[in-house]
């Protein structure tokens, strides 16, 4: 990581207190002049992972571009929860097409927007996880070789929340979803399946990936202002859990991305160019069993006698993300 | 000034003198050679401003048009048969959005089994997705079709589709006489759209619409489709005034005066049945010719006063329904009428259908009093006040959303 050494410590939490920094180091989020872009209201459930999101992400962007910000959205929670007409979540110009071209409309958004010459108005394109690596997957590879100038944001929750949890392309292996139960000698969904699309996103040779969770709004705020600092394709891939569809407790959505980011299990870094250039280290290590026991999709994990086993492999996934990004951090980060 | 030029190329130059600002290209038989033309007059410079894209699909090229268009530039891509079929979620939701998209389409059979040549199928698939579907008999009306189109597009707020038949007219070398950029520019005015994606004006489009409201937002549709009757022939009878030519209207009537039996067609084959009712004319039978050139929004009125008393209607058509048989031609006996036939659209996008609801409408019937084609409880205030809405306001936004909220004030506040 280039940009901070400082470090924040609070008491246990290790959550960043705006009180420790200087104004200008404050979250855009504390900052009573923040756009609420998705502004209050909206019907997303109670500890909605995508709701603050979206919030954060277009909030940061809004910053960034002085307010110069257009929004595609794929169809999916987010978009039914946010517009239910006569009343809209959206405090900028905000368009909803199909399911599965996102991408391929903010690109026409882009293109329209330079071909007018209003090269200081940016376009974000958003989606979930099944609008991102399964169903919208072709327009997002296209808009991203063809390096069009857009932010697309992947709220990832690990499924079709919308249509009632069924399993995507994101689900990870075990995890129990309407189409991957927990039934049968391999209750949930297969091991050895699924998509990394933040790092097929690299391999595309875009200017800009990362990776960041809700839990994080530092980390979070900073890579949408570094992926604004880019023209072309760029691709933020937000970890966002969904207490509905991970049965996890509506108050537990930032302590469960935190886990997620601790243990290994969903590696935050960022990449310009195909080149990872910072991860975010492990700041207190965690055992991938504290992040399942806290959601109901991985309850047949454990029990009597539980599959200690499968939780093994788990662990195993964990431990070579942790290898392969060196997601641990060494003395001298400390 | 008549040139020898081939068909796509004409289309080429004709859509380039519309100043499109957003062109999407993906190649597929017997389209390619349009988009390639244009691709090279954006590449040299002589069409700018304008943003050629080179997309990874049919659907991708809808797509991005939809964006191109929300967000106020001029959007013009070509397509045919499978293509059309791979992007056809995108074309129902351009007319949907109510976005004034143009594209060619070349007409070409659909697979399987494979086939590249011509017919009617793939613009008879999206017959019912809202787009305007306008039929070129030769390369010279498909050239002018397309600045026509452009013209009602952006007028109405709704897609138009140039239908023209694949390698007939595409690969066709004929002499066209193409309007030059002056005649162009003075036809067809700058793009002002009834909605724009501008964080000067930030609007929310694409909301979802529930049973409170779809069919309202349907039939407003449906109006605009019905605005279309009246304003094609009166923007052709503008075109031919300016330029001396007729190009497009609603029908093409041709030896109809005592014509005994009348044969209905589409497209180029038109030339054929021409030379053949000739020749059978001299013979001394009494044959004529209908063109349908409008096939949505269909043109009852027109094709039923140009069939009136004929003894015999003959339909020729480059698709069919399986297990039913002509298009087309159902569309014709509808013009041609009964007085026992009804439609009553209902229960759309979930409108419960009550009793309440059918018995006044069998009462209708019973007295005499239901419309040939109606809509089941209807709510012609809210129409009416969108309607109103944009009749005084250019940029009147997304209509969906206008209804929605217009339902959602308080009842004093509605009056």
């Amino acid at each position: 990581m280039s940009e901070t050494r400082v470090h924040f410590y609070q008491v246990g939490s290790f959550a960043v207190g705006n009180r420790l920094l200087s104004a200008d180091e404050r979250t855009v989020q504390s900052d009573r002049r923040r756009t609420n872009s998705i502004d209050s209201g909206h019907r997303a459930c109670q500890g909605c992972g995508e709701a603050l999101g979206a919030r954060y992400a277009l909030d940061a962007a809004m910053r960034v571009t002085s307010g110069q910000l257009v929004a595609v959205n794929a169809t999916g929670c987010l978009e039914v929860f946010s517009t239910p007409f006569p009343e809209t979540s959206w405090q900028i110009p905000w368009l909803h097409s199909l399911f599965g071209n996102a991408p391929a409309v903010a690109t026409g958004v882009a293109a329209a927007l330079r071909v007018k010459g209003r090269d200081q108005v940016r376009v974000v394109g958003q989606a979930g996880d099944g609008g991102t690596v399964d169903i919208g997957f072709g327009t997002l590879s296209g808009m991203f070789e063809r390096n069009d100038d857009v932010l697309f944001v992947c709220y990832d929750n690990e499924g079709y929340m919308n249509t009632g949890v069924q399993r995507s392309a994101a689900t990870p292996p075990t995890a129990r979803t309407a189409t991957t139960d927990a039934v049968g000698p391999e209750p949930g969904n297969a091991f050895g399946q699924g998509k990394d699309v933040p790092r097929i996103a690299m391999a595309h040779g875009i200017p800009y990936v990362a990776t960041a969770t809700v839990a994080d709004l530092h980390d979070l705020e900073r890579k949408v202002e570094r992926a604004m600092s880019f023209h072309g394709a760029r691709y933020l891939h937000v970890f966002v859990p969904c207490p509905l569809g991970w049965g996890a407790a509506s108050s537990e959505t930032i302590h469960v991305a935190r886990l997620a980011k601790e243990t290994g299990i969903f590696p935050v870094y960022e990449a310009e160019y195909g080149e990872v250039t910072g991860v975010t280290k492990i700041r207190r290590q965690a055992p991938v069993t504290e992040y399942l026991r806290l959601q109901r999709r991985y309850a047949h994990l454990f029990g009597h006698p539980g599959r200690p086993d499968v939780v093994a492999r788990l662990q195993a996934m964990a431990d070579a993300n942790i290898a392969r990004y060196g997601l641990l951090a060494t003395e001298e980060d400390e | 000034m008549l040139r020898q030029i081939e068909g796509s190329h004409a289309i080429a130059e004709s859509v380039a003198r519309c100043r499109p600002e957003v062109v999407c290209a993906y190649p597929i038989s017997p389209q390619t050679h349009i988009i390639e033309a244009i691709g090279v007059m954006v590449k040299e410079g002589t069409l700018a401003p304008c943003e050629f894209i080179n997309v990874e699909s049919e659907f991708a090229a809808m797509s991005v048009s939809i964006g191109a268009s929300a967000a106020g530039a001029r959007a013009y891509t070509a397509t045919a048969s499978q293509g059309l079929l791979f992007m056809i979620e995108a074309v129902y939701n351009a007319a949907g959005l109510g976005l004034p998209i143009v594209m060619t389409l070349a007409n070409r059979a659909i697979g399987a089994p494979i086939n590249i040549w011509n017919d009617h199928s793939d613009a008879m698939a999206v017959r019912d997705s809202g787009w305007i579907q306008l039929f070129a008999e030769t390369n010279q009306e498909a050239a002018d079709l397309h600045v026509q189109a452009f013209r009602l597009a952006e007028e109405l707020s709704v897609p138009v589709m140039v239908c023209m038949d694949g390698f007939i007219l595409t690969h066709a070398v004929e002499g066209v006489d193409l309007l030059d950029q002056e005649q162009v520019d003075r036809f067809l005015p700058p793009y002002e759209p009834r909605q724009v994606l501008d964080p000067e004006d930030p609007v929310s489009i694409g909301a979802m619409v529930g049973p409170e409201a779809f069919e309202e937002v349907r039939y407003l549709a449906h109006l605009r489709q019905l605005d279309a009757l009246d304003r094609i022939p009166e923007i052709a009878a503008e075109f031919s005034e300016m330029f001396g030519r007729d190009s497009g209207g609603l029908v093409r009537p041709y030896r109809l005066e005592d014509a005994e039996t009348v044969i209905v067609a589409m497209g180029s084959v038109l030339g054929t049945i021409k030379d053949a009712v000739d020749e059978r004319r001299d013979a001394g039978e009494r044959l004529g010719v209908l063109g349908i050139t409008s096939f949505r929004p269909f043109p009852l009125e027109a094709v039923r006063q140009a069939l009136a008393g004929r003894e015999r209607v003959v339909v020729v058509e480059k698709a069919f329904s399986l297990g039913m048989g002509g298009v087309l031609a159902t569309d014709v006996a509808m013009a041609i009428g009964t007085t026992t036939l009804h439609t009553v659209v209902a229960g759309l996008g979930g409108r419960p259908i009550t009793r309440t609801a059918l018995l006044d409408m069998l009462e209708r019937a019973r007295t005499g009093r239901l419309a040939t084609l109606s809509f089941l409880d209807l709510d012609e205030g809210v129409i009416a006040r969108e309607r109103a809405r944009m009749a005084t306001v250019r940029r009147s936004g997304p209509f969906a959303e206008n209804v929605l909220r217009d339902l959602g004030r308080p009842r004093e506040d509605q009056a």
